[in-house]
């Protein structure tokens, strides 16, 4: 008894602290290999946290009280959203908690006046609307394939999932793009710099709320990683050489591809999505 | 407790934010070839984040005219505390050669106060990366000079411009 609450106090723990920090080093890896793609010496590998401890400590100023609540939510419901992961919940809830962050981000962003947060609000709410139908179309396949959808009981599955689900990782990879800020779909605010409407929806979030939106990205996406190295449950070190495979992937793909309009991926990469989906669910269904 | 890793990370990670004020576009184009690969500010941690609201430095280059002042001033000020001002140019140190014309204010301090200057026509971008290095240190101690600037309006003094700093090379 008092074990499983050790353990759920230890899960906890990892998802709240252990987590964000391993993906922020992720993160300055990312920026330093990107660097060297483009000919450039980048930043050292602790960037990210020097740059969020800096806006933390920034004097905060925002343009109404919506947004502090705004960056607020998003943060803890991401965090939330890694620690339900962690401890085995439905991923039917981790989702819907990650979601609801998520939409407050816009929020957020769509409370301020000024252009460039509108619109960047509203390309984030269309890429929303294109990965979450697609983040749902993977639960049910994981659904089809473990007969739960307790997170607890796919990490317990004895086969890796990806043999059988291998059209619907990729499709889990669009909605990482998406949720990384990367080429080809980083139309509502690269992670780089400067760049899609100064910094579309992010544009006026400024100091430690901007620190708030930059640490829940971090939790998100350790959580799509997550996601991602439960396709390998079987085994910890090919679930973690999954993950470095797909994330190196997607650095080169963010090099590598110009950004699309929404329009694009709606008419192209989503039904692309949709129709991937759909073969993996139904060869699952038939065989 | 936490003072020495909070100026550890400023001073690691300087967001840019660069303002041409009517210049001749000379010393904003040495000003964005620091962006590129040969000179790279990134390994400093520096981004051009274009956004006064996510901003640390600002760059600002060309002589000031009565129309850009303003909005010079209005970016200067959206910028969050701590900030520091880096005047690039001999335009944006005195006016440079449109000095004496009708609409040049001359010189970015007449409008916001500005913590370091970096000479030049253009100014080469191994010196205005110089000088975002030399304004690093005063971002980490916090004497800035918007800092000094905001303590005067408190006591009452005028701020219009900070007026130029004393002696030094």
């Amino acid at each position: 008894m008092s074990s499983a609450i050790v353990r759920a106090v230890l899960s906890t723990a990892v998802a709240l602290f252990v987590a964000p920090l391993a993906i922020a080093l992720l993160t300055g890896v990312d920026r330093r290999v990107t660097a060297r793609l483009q000919s450039r010496r980048g930043p050292p590998l602790l960037q990210p946290m020097y740059d969020v401890v800096k806006l933390l400590a920034k004097e905060p100023t925002v343009s109404n009280r919506a947004q502090i609540f705004a960056a607020w939510t998003y943060a803890l419901a991401a965090a939330a959203s890694v620690v339900l992961f962690c401890l085995g919940a439905d991923l039917l809830l981790v989702f819907f908690v990650q979601a609801t962050g998520a939409v407050f981000l816009v929020v957020g962003a769509m409370s301020v006046p000024s252009p460039f947060s509108q619109i960047g609000a509203q390309r984030e709410l269309l890429q929303i609307l294109a990965y979450e139908p697609l983040l749902i179309l993977v639960f049910v396949g994981m659904y089809m394939v473990t007969g739960s959808f307790d997170v607890s009981a796919i990490a317990a599955y004895p086969k890796p999932m990806l043999l059988e689900l291998p059209l619907l990782y990729l499709v889990l990879g669009f909605a990482l793009t998406i949720k990384l800020r990367k080429s080809p779909f980083d139309f509502s605010a690269s992670h780089h710099g400067h760049q899609e409407l100064v910094k579309g929806v992010l544009t006026e979030y400024s100091g430690p709320f901007l620190a708030l939106t930059e640490i829940a990205h971090w939790y998100e996406t350790a959580l799509v990683l997550a996601i991602c190295a439960i396709f390998w449950a079987p085994s910890v070190w090919i679930a973690a050489l999954l993950v470095a495979v797909t994330y190196a992937a997607e650095i080169l793909i963010d090099n590598a591809t110009a950004r699309v309009t929404w329009r694009w991926m709606f008419k192209y990469t989503f039904p692309l999505g949709l129709v991937m989906s759909a073969a993996n669910l139904a060869w699952l269904y038939v065989r | 407790m936490f003072e020495k890793l909070i100026k550890l990370a400023r001073v690691k990670s300087p967001w840019v934010v660069h303002f041409d004020c009517g210049s001749c576009n000379g010393c904003d184009i040495e000003t964005l070839a620091c962006l590129t690969p040969v000179y790279d500010i990134e390994r400093f941690g520096g981004i051009n984040v274009g956004n006064p609201k996510h901003a640390d430095v600002l760059l600002v280059t060309g002589t000031v005219n009565h129309r850009n002042k303003h909005a010079l001033r209005a970016i200067w000020e959206q910028i969050p505390n701590p900030k520091i001002v880096v005047a690039i140019g001999a335009c944006g140190l005195t006016g440079g050669v449109f000095r004496d014309a009708y609409n040049v204010v001359g010189g970015v301090d007449k409008v916001i106060p500005v913590d370091v200057y970096v000479p030049g026509c253009p100014a080469k971008p191994e010196a205005i990366i110089d000088g975002l290095v030399l304004a690093l240190g005063k971002l980490g101690s916090g004497d800035t000079a918007s800092a000094r600037a905001a303590a005067e309006a408190i006591k009452g003094l005028p701020v219009e411009s900070a007026g130029r700093p004393e002696e030094h090379s």
